[in-house]
Parts: structure tokens; sequence; C-alpha cells
């Protein structure tokens, strides 16, 4: 093995770490959202992401039947689409469930956790219970060889360049947007926020209909990656939350890099150990940083 | 002491649930029943300690933990691993390239026992480690977090977190857990050949008796100054701090007592079962056993039996004639008890059947005695009013 061939590896080693980052960050910058702003534990998030990759796989095959001709046009649209399905079902949920449980987080934890059985049970009747992926276009396989013996996979740029759109858009939102003004207003004192004119009910429901929109996102990209099943979703909430409660909630900045910290340490050791055994140091080191120091990477001030 | 349990208890009407619960249990199922569903109730009520130990987590202490199956799977675990210790003696895995070791060893190329499983060759031990395994990691996990004054949510997303690490380990470590497959083919407790059915149903005596053994211990604690306390810490938790006390003490032994407990209830469903998997200690089988005592009423212990007992036969029934029903209906079951029936059947009872039942003691005896309602029923009308009213019944718990 020459030192270059120990680079290379290095390289992809890393961008497969670059990969996984960017599927926990979509992931965790919904909860973020969702969680971190509004202090909703939303255990079907991992069904948002689902609902996301499923109309991913519903426009491929739609375009397939019948505009074959549009097939290298379709998945920037399905992403969209996948990011309204979400909104929607996201905006029904909180309208017809997490409106009444506000002031009782472990309550939402287990009506939603219902929501997430209720998703996944009709995933699994209306699509079927086999795992699916949608026939991708054809830009996005193959992969970027910039030099000799070094393989940098195109449907990882292509994940990697999405998620850091979503999260400037995001951030921009947030600190930039009227509706970022309103709920960081809801956030750090609703009362307060109401007496100002504030409607902190719909910043509410725009909050986490936006949440569970960009979960669509994540399950769109997560397309690319890996194929779809009814539980897929519920593989990846417990480290959606990890990213986010290590993270730091209420900070964006402390989920990009708890992502981060996460998906590279989660890819190096998998470069030295098996796969689980990668996995549970991972998590084992989450765990045991959170014990020591339970307010995450970026606290906030307050802590409940 | 134990005419003090009697006396601190003071409303015959919780003697009287739990005595009905004993009868129907001890004397009901088994005469209605054969010895395979009989069995299946067995495994149903090992899942009961776990729910028994929630309702003290979390309906008395405020606490939702998302891991108890871990508890539970450790305690099944250490019981399975002796009886698989058992099992695999030298002439009956003759066949093995090294006998003497569990098979699944030996489909993974391991030549000698593990060291951690040595101790597992011991009865005692094995009945030590059922215990103190979960109780020592809830200790570990409680004390760190609690101590830094950590709850609510942050407890439930790393009590999950811990079920998953625990599933992968279990899952990834074939040779030494017997990975996904869990530890089959048991056979014999010292000696005693666990499959036959007269076994059954002792083993299944067995599971009722710690049953009921472990209420009365719960109650116990519930009626006393620490039940109190917990009651009145997961209300207004800053306010017992700045009293004096030392509210994560409380706290990390509530937590380790539900351990205790769910440890015990994984080792009676090893033997009564006769295997262990990981499929039953992960997150979902986790969050699942809070539903059971959330459906009982998260503040009744016999009502957690109930609602332990109604879920898993549901399960069992829907799942073997319409399974696509059965997960429509457990997401009912979760969206029902936290929006329409927060306090579960227990508070159902409380609310339609006590009423009915006091007018008639009432209408018998003229002079109305005093019935007071079950700790359920005060927290039907109020967090505050629950709190006081449990004061009231302070002096008779204090009297120990």
């Amino acid at each position: 093995m020459t030192p270059s061939d120990i680079f290379n590896i290095t390289l992809m080693q890393g961008f497969a770490g670059l990969s996984l980052f960017a599927v926990l960050l979509l992931m965790g910058l919904g909860l973020a959202i969702i969680f971190g702003q509004m202090g909703v534990i939303n255990m079907a998030h991992g069904e948002f992401m689902t609902i996301g990759a499923y109309t991913v796989y519903l426009g491929s095959v739609l375009t397939a039947e019948y505009a074959p001709e549009f097939m290298p046009y379709y998945f920037p649209f399905a992403i969209v689409a996948a990011f309204f399905f979400a909104f929607i079902a996201g905006w029904l949920i909180e309208w017809g469930l997490i409106r009444f449980l506000y002031q009782r987080p472990l309550d939402t934890l287990l009506a939603t956790w219902g929501v997430s059985l209720a998703i996944q049970q009709i995933f699994r009747t209306c699509v079927g219970p086999k795992e699916v992926s949608p026939t991708l276009p054809d830009w996005l396989l193959g992969s970027w060889a910039p030099s000799e013996g070094l393989d940098i996979p195109i449907n990882g740029i292509f994940v990697l360049s999405l998620t850091i759109l979503v999260t400037l858009g995001v951030v921009l939102a947030l600190y930039r947007s009227r509706w970022g003004l309103r709920v960081r207003a809801t956030v750090s004192n609703r009362v307060m926020a109401n007496a100002t004119g504030i409607d902190t009910k719909k910043t509410d429901r725009l909050t986490f209909a936006i949440g569970c929109g960009i979960a669509g996102i994540a399950g769109a990209a997560f397309t690319t990656i890996g194929s779809t099943g009814p539980t897929s979703g519920q593989l990846y909430i417990v480290d959606a939350f990890l990213v986010v409660t290590f993270g730091g909630t209420a900070s964006l900045m402390g989920t990009v890099v708890s992502a981060f910290g996460i998906a590279q340490t989660q890819s190096i050791s998998e470069f030295f150990l098996a796969g689980s055994m990668a996995k549970v140091l991972t998590l084992s080191v989450i765990v045991l940083i959170l014990m020591i120091r339970p307010q995450g990477l970026f606290a906030s001030k307050v802590r409940h | 002491m134990n005419l003090n349990i009697f006396q601190s208890w003071n409303t015959r009407y919780q003697l009287i649930s739990l005595a009905v619960l004993g009868v129907i249990l001890m004397v009901a199922l088994p005469l209605c029943l054969d010895i395979f569903r009989l069995n299946m109730v067995g495994k149903y009520l090992t899942y009961a300690f776990v729910a028994i130990g929630l309702v003290m987590v979390w309906g008395y202490g405020g606490v939702l933990s998302l891991g108890q199956g871990v508890f539970f799977g450790l305690g099944g675990y250490a019981m399975a691993m002796y009886l698989k210790l058992e099992a695999s003696d030298p002439e009956s895995t003759a066949i093995q390239s090294t006998p003497g070791i569990p098979d699944f060893m030996d489909w993974n190329q391991l030549t000698e026992l593990p060291t951690f499983w040595l101790p597992f060759n011991s009865l005692p031990l094995t009945l030590i480690a059922v215990i103190v395994v979960p109780t020592l990691l809830a200790w570990m996990i409680s004390f760190a977090m609690f101590k830094r004054r950590v709850g609510g949510v942050y407890f439930a997303i790393i009590t999950q977190a811990v079920a998953l690490i625990l599933t992968v380990l279990i899952i990834g470590q074939q040779g030494y857990t017997g990975g996904v497959n869990g530890i089959t083919d048991l056979k014999t407790l010292h000696g005693w050949d666990t499959r036959t059915d007269s076994a059954k149903l002792i083993l299944y005596y067995l599971c009722v008796v710690l049953l009921l053994a472990s209420i009365l211990l719960c109650r116990w604690i519930q009626t006393s100054k620490l039940g109190t306390l917990l009651l009145a810490m997961r209300d207004k938790e800053e306010r017992i701090r700045f009293s004096g006390y030392d509210v994560s003490s409380f706290k990390i032994f509530t937590f380790c007592l539900a351990a205790a407990l769910s440890g015990i209830g994984g080792a009676m469903f090893t033997l009564q079962v006769g295997f262990m998997s990981p499929s039953f200690i992960g997150i979902v089988p986790s969050i699942e056993m809070v539903i059971y005592a959330a459906v009982g009423g998260r503040l009744s212990l016999v009502g957690a039996v109930y609602g332990t007992l109604l879920v898993n036969s549901g399960k069992t029934l829907f799942s073997e004639t319409f399974p696509d029903i059965w997960l429509f209906l457990m997401a009912a079951l979760f969206i029902g008890v936290t929006m329409a029936f927060p306090m579960g059947l227990a508070g159902l009872w409380d609310k339609y059947v006590t009423p009915c039942w006091k007018r008639w003691l009432q209408a018998r005896r003229a002079p109305a005695p005093q019935v007071k309602a079950a700790p359920g029923a005060q927290a039907e009308v109020s967090r505050k009013v629950n709190v006081s009213s449990i004061h009231e019944e302070i002096p008779a718990g204090l009297g120990a």
C-alpha cells in the first residue's frame, strides 16, 4: 500500500462519514426545530422521513409510467413534493393531537409513538412490507474520480449539497424571517409574545409542520443512499434525538457540530471495528458524555 | 410491621382490590384456562413486574424511563445464561468441537467459556445477578443523571439510547450472547425439568406470588413517607429540595427498585417461556411496557397488572387473527391513554364504579362509614388535591 493509497482510503472513508453526517443532520434539523424550539418529543419524526422517501418512490413510479422522457428531471420536483406531503401531514397531526399536549411533554412522546405505529401500518397496508427504492436519474449514479484510485460517489455529493442548502435555508428562516422572529419570540416567552400580537398557536403549527417538512426532505435524500421500508424511520429516531440532545437543544450550531462528530466517529471506528461495535462505541461515548455534561455541547441557558 | 401495613392502608378498598386480583390470578384463571394458556398468562404477568415498576417511577416519581426492557432483559439473560450452561453439559454437547460450552459459542468458533459466563454456573450467584445486575446499571444511569438534575424528556431519551446500545451489542456479539436468536433450548433448572406441565403450573404460581409480594412492597413504599415525598416531588420538585430533602437520592432509589423488579420479571419470563432474545428488550418492547402501565392507570399498582394482561391478551388475540388491525389498535391505545384517559383503567373504575359502590355501601349501613377512595381517584380530581389528601393519610404511615 503506497502513501497515496492510504491518503485515498482516508479521503473516501472521510467522505462516507460525510454522507452519514448529511443524513443525520437533515434528520436532526427538523427535530432541532420541533424538539429544540418547541420542546415537543416527536417520536413520529422518522415516519415523516419515510413519508418523504415514499413520495420520491411514488414520483419515480409515476414518472416511469406516464412520462418516461421526464425521468432525468423528476428528482428535484420529488424533493419539493416530499417536503409538502410531510408538511401537510405535520400540520394535520399538530392540529389533531399535539396542540392538546404542549403542557405534557412525556405524553406527547407516547402519543406521537402511537402516531408512528399507525403511519407504519398504513405504509405496510398501502405500499407493502417490502423495502422499495426509486429509480434514480442517471446523473445521480456513478462516481466522480478526480484522481487515480479515488472514487467519490455522486449521490453522496448530491446529498451533501442538499444538506448544506437546507441548513442554510433553516438558519436564514430562523434568524432572518418574520416566521423565525415569531418562533424565537414564542420560545423565549410565550405569554409576552402573545401579548405583542403574535399568534402563538399558528406559529406552533407552522413550526411543527416545517420541522416535519424538513424530515420529508431528509427522507427524499435518504432514497439516494438506501432503500425504504415501513420501519426505516424508526431506525434513525434514536440517533436523531441523540444528535439534537448532544448538540445542545435550541442551538442549530450544536446540531451541526454534533451530527458531524457522531457521523465521523462512527465512520472512523467502522474502519477498525465491526459495524455493530462501531455503533455501540459511538452511542456509548455520546451517552457517557451526556451523563457528564447533560446540557450538551452548546448549552442553552435553561434546561427543564 | 405487618400490622402497620394494614393500618396505614386504612382503606379496605385497597386490600380488597389486591385480594380480588389474587383470587383471579390464583384460583379463577388456573380453573378456566388450560396449561398452555395459563403459561401464556404467566408470560404476561412477567411484564406486569415491569409495569408496577413503572407505576412507581413514572406515576409516583414522575420520571419516564423508556429503557425498562433493558433491566427486564438483563434479568432474563442472567437466568437464561444459567439455564443454558446447565443444558450444555459435556454429554449432551458431545458432537460439538468443544463439548461443554453453549452451542452458539461453538458455532462461532469459541473454544472456552468467556469469563463473564463463569458466575452463572452457580444458581445462588445467578439469582443474585438477576437482581443486582439490573439494579447496578440503573444506579449508574440514574446517579449520573439525577445528581445533575436531569430529568423528564432527557432521561427518557438517554434510557432509550441505552436500550438501543444493549440490543445492538447483544445482536453484534453473537459468540458471547447468542446474537439475534438469543439463548434458546433451555431445559432444566438445577436438575428440575421446566418444560413439563406440572413445572409450568408451579412456575406460574411462583410468578403470581412474587408479583403480589412486589405489589405489597410497592404499596408499602407508597404509603410510607417516601411515597408521599415522591408524589410531592413529582408535582413541585423545587419545593421539596428547598425543604432540605435530597431529591435525587429518592429518585435513584425508586429507579433502582423498578429495575430490580424488572429483573425479577425477566428471570420469570425466561423460566416460563424457555428462551430469551434481544427482541424482548429493545426500544419497541420497552416503550410498549410503558403502555401497559398507562392503560392500567399510571398511579395504580393493581391497575397496572390488569393493564398488562389486557394489552397482552389483545395483542395475542389480534395478532393471531387480524395482524393488520393490531398496530392500529396499539396506536389508538397510545393516543387514547394520553388524550382521553390519562388515568387508564383505574381512573375509569374510580370515576364510574367507585361512586356506585360507595352509594350502595351507604344505603346498606345507615350511619355512613367513611370510605376513602383509591389514590387514582384522588389524582383524578386534581394534582393539588392529590397531594393534600395524601397528606391526611400520613399520620398512619408515619407510625412506623
